[in-house]
């Protein structure tokens, strides 16, 4: 492990999985709660056009693409709540077309890109101290949200009729989640890349959702699979020539499968206590 | 006794589309009152308007005493619990988790809510479901839910309750036992009830007054005036035959 530690990339490569790992493990419990797992993924490919537009006009690909992706996040939102249509049709629309822009985009490209092959699929050793930067404002910024209106998006995903009833700033909240979503996804384009981010922001909650009966359990155990997908990854991706997204996503796919298998044996030695 | 709800000639256009038109009943203090009417008639659209969810085209709708305008006032005093669907059913959420949502409101945000665990106990308390405080929402039987979500709304202490429709799905054991809760509560707590339901019987027979729409007012009165009413036929565009089984088979010679 000091070994490891040696060497700054991998240092930068640690700190950014566990800043990354706390992020989208907070946003997942969220995401797979109210149902917004198809929009993680539909967000990470539009955010495509936003980081193709960054490279061809010379403007910093991240900025861009987190102007694409939190933008993308509140249209869904908004568009199907004053078209009454579900997010899922209108993340369905983003996510092709934003798709189609990139690969305009990427098609007018004179010059080689190395950034464009690291965004598709991610460079955690690549991250630099801007981006630790970057990641660190991210995380700060979703965690107060998260942490000062945690009862009130908690009821939200649970009953928004209630919540609304109840005279609660709705729209706004749900507006800020899908934002906070939107950045979480673009921070983490920087770990598995465009194509594999949506994991990242299911699969914590999925697999915590499976094993626990209790919101607060739920959250702790989303942080647990998080970061040791994070972590994982990461050391395979060291000692084996795995890329590190995809050792990532590996792990994080083989603990929801382990929480599938577990959970029916959990049920017959009795309750969940979570 | 106060009328807490006045509605004159209330009309609600919802998308460019008159939901409800000429709505007007008022409901006393202390009282049950049934809203019945079929599939589309309204009856949600009507609850949400007293809830100030919806904007009030046409008419005049006073509740606790205030106008539609201001109803932000009142609100805190009014318990509301939506329909079965409008909840995530695998949530994982314990009882008293499911009864803390119910104390959320505007002042409260960014600030710690004071003496939950007591009003959490209390509310539970009053619906007969306090050892059921830690068990998780998702496994409790229909039944079980219903009263877990009415203790949600009974949470803040209301003056007035509406429920909407929270007896669909229950069999008919879980629908009695909720309207003897309801009873019970009326009478102990002295509780308004605007209860919107599609069991025209059980709501007769638990309803001090019935009011029957279809995007229009259709009558309201007493149950027993309501429910031999041809206005009630209109409404539902149907006849209705309120003959009991028993009654079926007694005239059948059985």
């Amino acid at each position: 492990m000091s070994e490891i530690l040696a060497y700054g990339f991998m240092q930068r490569a640690l700190l950014a999985a566990l800043l990354v790992g706390i992020l989208c493990s907070t946003i997942s419990f969220f995401v797979v709660l109210k149902r917004l797992s198809f929009l993680g993924a539909g967000i990470s490919h539009t955010a495509l056009g936003g980081i193709s537009l960054g490279l061809v006009t010379g403007t910093d690909p991240v900025l861009t693409g987190s102007i694409f992706a939190v933008g993308t996040a509140m249209s869904t939102g908004y568009i199907s709540r004053i078209g009454k249509i579900s997010e899922d049709t209108v993340i369905g629309i983003f996510y092709a077309s934003g798709m189609a822009l990139g690969i305009t985009l990427i098609s007018t490209f004179k010059g080689y890109y190395p950034e464009l092959f690291a965004l598709l699929f991610g460079n955690i050793l690549s991250v630099s101290a801007g981006d630790l930067i970057y990641m660190g404002l991210a995380l700060v910024v979703i965690l107060v949200f998260v942490v000062l209106f945690f009862k009130e998006l908690l009821a939200i995903c649970f009953d928004e009729e209630m919540a609304e009833a109840a005279g609660l700033p709705v729209g706004p909240l749900y507006m800020a989640l899908l934002a906070a979503m939107g950045l979480t996804v673009i921070v983490s384009i920087q770990l598995v890349g465009v194509v594999l981010v949506a994991a990242l922001i299911v699969i914590p909650g999925a697999a915590a959702y499976r094993l626990s009966s209790n919101y607060r359990g739920m959250l702790a155990l989303s942080l647990a699979v998080g970061l040791t997908g994070s972590f994982g990854g990461l050391l395979i991706s060291y000692y084996y020539p795995v890329p590190p997204g995809a050792a990532i996503v590996l792990i994080l796919a083989a603990i929801f499968a382990a929480a599938m298998a577990v959970k029916p044996l959990l049920e017959k030695r009795g309750p969940a206590k979570g | 006794m106060e009328r807490l709800i006045r509605a004159e000639n209330l009309g609600v256009t919802l998308g460019g589309r008159s939901v409800l038109e000429g709505i007007t009943f008022s409901a006393v203090e202390g009282e049950l009152t049934g809203i019945i009417g079929p599939n589309g008639a309204g009856k949600t659209t009507l609850l949400r308007a007293i809830l100030g969810l919806v904007r009030i085209r046409a008419g005049k709708l006073d509740v606790l005493g205030v106008p539609c305008s201001r109803l932000r006032e009142v609100r805190p005093k009014i318990g509301y619990m939506p329909q079965r669907q409008s909840f995530e059913k695998n949530f994982p959420l314990s009882a008293a988790d499911v009864v803390a949502v119910g104390l959320l409101s505007p002042s409260a945000m960014l600030r710690r809510i004071a003496d939950q665990d007591r009003s959490i106990g209390a509310a539970l308390q009053s619906v007969g479901m306090e050892e059921y405080t830690r068990r998780p929402f998702k496994d409790l039987s229909g039944g079980e839910q219903q009263r877990i979500l009415l203790a949600r709304s009974l949470v803040r202490q209301p003056v007035l309750l509406l429920l909407d429709e929270p007896n669909a799905g229950l069999d008919f054991p879980a629908q009695q036992s909720f309207v003897e809760l309801l009873q019970k509560l009326k009478q102990e707590k002295g509780l308004t009830i605007l209860l919107v339901s599609h069991d025209l019987v059980s709501v007769a027979s638990a309803a001090d007054q019935l009011v029957c729409i279809n995007r229009t007012m259709h009558i309201h009165g007493r149950p027993a005036e309501v429910m031999n009413s041809p206005y009630l036929d209109q409404a539902y565009r149907c006849q209705f035959d309120f003959l009991s089984m028993k009654e079926k088979r007694g005239a059948a010679g059985e």
